[in-house]
C-alpha cells in the first residue's frame, strides 16, 4: 500500500505543477478564471485523496491510539 | 463609527470567552499548555485550521492577486492541501504518539531526547523564537492597518487622528488586538485559546463568503448575483486572470512553502492536544477544502480589486486592499462584522503563537535550567516571557512595516529551513545530533543572509540566485530563496550525520521500539 500512497502523491503534485496551461484565459459559469477552477479542482481531488488515506491507508497500529475508542 | 462599536463589542466577546475558559482551568501546567490532551476531532480541525489560515491567507493574498493575478492560488492554497494534511500525517501522528509517550509538551524537548543532546535545544530555541517573531509581525502589521482603514473618518467630528484619516492609528490598532489576545491567553490557556479559535474560524469562514457576495453585489451593481459576479469579471484586466505572467522555477519552490508548518511549533502543540489519533482524520480531510473555502474568495476579491469598478485609489499598498474593498462596498453594519471576521483569522493565528513561545519559554529553558520550579511559577514564567516578547513584535512593527506577504513567506522559509530534521528524526536512525546542530547553524546563516539582501523583506518577490546561473551542461533558474535554504539544510544533516558517531543505541531504542514510526507502515 505504501508505494501506492506515495505514487498517488506524486500524481497530485504533476497535476498541481500546470505550466502547459499557464496563459489559457476563458471563465467557467462566466465568472471563474479558468487557473482558479483548475486549482479548486485540485484542491477538492486532494481532499478525495486523504478520505482514502484515511479510509484505506490509516495506521493499524493500535499503539498509535492510546486513547482507544472513538472521540468524545 | 458603528463599524468601530461592532469591532470593539467583538473584542468584549472574545475577552469574555476567556474569562469562561478559565472556569474550566485545573490548575496545571499541562492543562494550561496542552487543555490535558482533552481536544477531540471538531476542535482539533478548527485550532489547526485557524492556526495555519492568517493574515497571510487573508490580506497577503488579496493584496498578492491585486498585484499579480489568481495564479497565488495555485502557488499556495491548492499546495497547502496536499502539503499540510501530508505533514499532518507523515509528522504529525508519529510525534503525537511519541509525546505522549514521554510526555513532551514543545517540539526541543523531542529533540533534545531524540538526539541525546541538550545543545541542539538551545541553539533551536532562539532561532525558532526568530521565526514565531516574524509570524507575529504579518498578524499584528495586518491588524493595524486592517483596522485603520475601516475606522478612516470616524474621528471626522471630534478632529482627532487627523495622520490617520481620522481613523484608529495603525499603531493603537495593533497594540489592542495584541492585549486582547494576551488577555484570553493568559486567563484561558490553551483550552480558551481552542476554544476562540473554533469559535473565530467559524466566524471567518461565514462572513469571507458573506463579503465576497456583497462585494460582488456592489461592484456589479444588478439584481442577480451571477450577473454580478460575470459583470464584475468581465471588467478585470485579463492578465489578472490567467497565471502566464508566473516563472515556473518561482511556482516549483514555492511547493516547498507549505511544509513548513511540519515545524511549527504552535501546530506541534496543538498536535499533542489531541485525544486520540482518530482525532486527526478530520483535519486531514477537510484541511484543503477549508482552505480553499478561506483563499478562493480572498483571490477573486483581490482580482475585482484591479477592475476600475472597485474604486480602489492608485497606488494601493497590497496590505490595504482587503480592507478598502470592504469599507468601500459594503454598509457599516457589514463592513464593521466583516473586519471582525478579518481579525478574528488574525486573532486566531496569534494565541496559538502567544501560548506555544510561553510553553517554550519555560519548559525548554526554564525547567531546564531549574527542573525543580513549581506548576504555578511556570504559569507565571509562561506569561511574563510572553508578554516581553508581544511587546518586541509591537515595536518591530513600527519599525519595519512590510507586507504581510513578504513577512509570511520569509517565515515560512526559515521553518521548512529546519523540516529536514524533523523528517530524519522521525524516519531516519542514522541521524545523529552534530548532522541535526550542523543544519540548524546552515539554515540559520543563509536565512539571515538572504533576508538582509531582501532588505529585511522590502525587497518584494526576491530571488535566490537572483540571476540564472549557468553551470554549462544546466542553468539554475531564479527561485524563492526557501528552495536553497532548504536544499542547503538537507545536504548537511545528510553529510554530517553520515561522518559523526550514530546516536546510542538505548535513545535509538527508545524512539523506534519494535515497529518504524512511520504510520504506512
Amino acid at each position: 500500500m505504501k508505494p501506492l500512497f506515495w505514487l498517488l502523491i506524486l500524481i497530485l503534485l504533476i497535476f498541481h505543477q500546470d505550466y502547459w496551461q499557464w496563459d489559457r484565459s476563458g471563465l467557467l459559469f462566466g465568472f471563474v478564471p479558468y487557473s482558479l477552477a483548475y486549482h479548486m479542482g485540485v484542491s477538492i481531488v486532494t481532499a478525495l485523496f486523504w478520505v482514502g488515506t484515511v479510509k484505506f491507508f490509516w495506521p493499524k497500529d493500535e499503539l498509535l491510539d492510546l486513547k482507544t475508542g472513538a472521540d468524545a | 463609527m458603528t463599524e468601530l462599536v461592532i469591532i470593539v463589542s467583538y473584542l468584549c466577546l472574545l475577552l469574555g470567552l476567556g474569562l469562561f475558559a478559565r472556569r474550566f482551568f485545573r490548575g496545571t501546567s499541562s492543562d494550561y499548555m496542552l487543555a490535558s490532551h482533552s481536544i477531540g476531532s471538531f476542535f482539533l480541525l478548527m485550532s489547526l485550521f485557524g492556526t495555519t489560515m492568517t493574515a497571510f491567507a487573508l490580506v497577503g493574498s488579496t493584496g498578492v492577486s491585486y498585484k499579480f493575478g489568481v495564479g497565488i492560488y495555485g502557488k499556495l492554497a491548492s499546495a497547502a492541501g496536499i502539503m499540510h494534511s501530508l505533514c499532518f500525517f507523515m509528522i504529525g501522528i508519529p510525534l503525537w504518539k511519541i509525546g505522549r509517550k514521554n510526555g513532551f509538551r514543545t517540539q526541543i524537548q523531542y529533540f533534545r531526547a531524540r538526539f541525546d543532546n541538550n545543545l541542539l535545544g538551545f541553539l533551536l530555541f532562539p532561532l525558532l523564537v526568530g521565526f514565531v517573531i516574524t509570524y507575529l509581525l504579518v498578524g499584528v502589521v495586518a491588524a493595524g492597518a486592517v483596522i485603520n482603514q475601516v475606522t478612516q473618518g470616524a474621528f471626522t467630528a471630534s478632529g482627532w487622528f487627523a495622520g490617520s484619516g481620522h481613523g484608529v492609528p495603525k499603531q493603537i490598532g495593533s497594540g489592542v488586538i495584541c492585549m486582547v489576545v494576551l488577555t484570553y491567553v493568559f486567563f484561558g490557556g490553551m483550552r480558551g485559546t481552542a476554544w476562540a479559535n473554533a469559535l473565530q474560524t467559524m466566524f471567518f469562514l461565514v462572513l469571507g463568503m458573506v463579503t465576497f457576495v456583497t462585494i460582488a453585489n456592489s461592484m456589479g451593481g444588478g439584481d442577480s448575483l451571477l450577473d454580478n459576479l460575470r459583470t464584475v469579471t468581465a471588467s478585470v484586466p485579463e492578465a489578472k486572470l490567467n497565471m502566464s505572467g508566473m516563472k515556473w522555477s518561482v511556482y516549483l519552490s514555492y511547493l516547498l512553502i507549505p511544509l513548513s508548518v511540519g515545524m511549527f511549533p504552535h501546530v506541534f502543540q496543538h498536535w499533542l492536544t489531541a485525544k486520540s489519533v482518530n482525532s486527526f482524520k478530520l483535519p486531514i480531510v477537510l484541511h484543503p477544502i477549508l482552505v480553499m473555502a478561506v483563499f478562493a474568495p480572498c483571490v477573486m476579491i483581490g482580482v475585482w480589486a484591479s477592475s476600475p469598478l472597485s474604486g480602489l485609489p492608485a497606488g494601493t499598498g497590497t496590505n490595504d486592499v482587503l480592507a478598502i474593498m470592504v469599507s468601500n462596498h459594503t454598509t457599516s453594519l457589514l463592513g464593521g462584522l466583516l473586519t471582525a471576521g478579518i481579525l478574528a483569522a488574525i486573532m486566531s493565528s496569534l494565541d496559538s503563537q502567544f501560548l506555544c513561545l510561553g510553553t517554550m519559554f519555560t519548559e525548554d529553558i526554564v525547567r531546564s535550567i531549574k527542573p525543580e520550579t513549581s506548576d504555578e511559577n511556570l504559569v507565571g514564567f509562561a506569561r511574563m516571557f510572553v508578554f516581553a516578547i508581544v511587546t518586541l513584535t509591537f515595536v518591530l512593527s513600527l519599525v519595519l512595516p512590510r507586507s504581510v506577504f513578504e513577512l509570511g513567506i520569509w517565515s515560512f522559509t526559515g521553518f521548512t529551513g529546519l523540516f529536514p530534521i524533523v523528517v530524519a528524526a522521525v524516519y531516519w536512525r542514522r541521524v545523529t545530533a552534530w548532522g541535526a546542530i550542523a543544519s540548524v547553524a546552515v539554515t540559520a546563516s543563509i536565512w539571515i543572509v538572504l533576508f538582509a539582501r531582501s532588505d529585511f523583506g522590502k525587497n518584494k518577490g526576491y530571488t535566490f540566485p537572483e540571476e540564472a546561473v549557468s553551470l554549462g551542461l544546466f542553468d539554475i533558474p531564479v527561485m524563492n530563496p526557501i528552495a536553497t535554504v532548504t536544499f542547503a539544510s538537507a545536504l548537511t544533516l545528510i553529510v554530517v550525520s553520515l561522518i559523526t558517531p550514530r546516536v546510542n543505541a538505548a535513545v535509538l531504542h527508545r524512539f523506534f521500539p519494535v515497529r518504524k514510526a512511520d504510520p504506512l507502515g
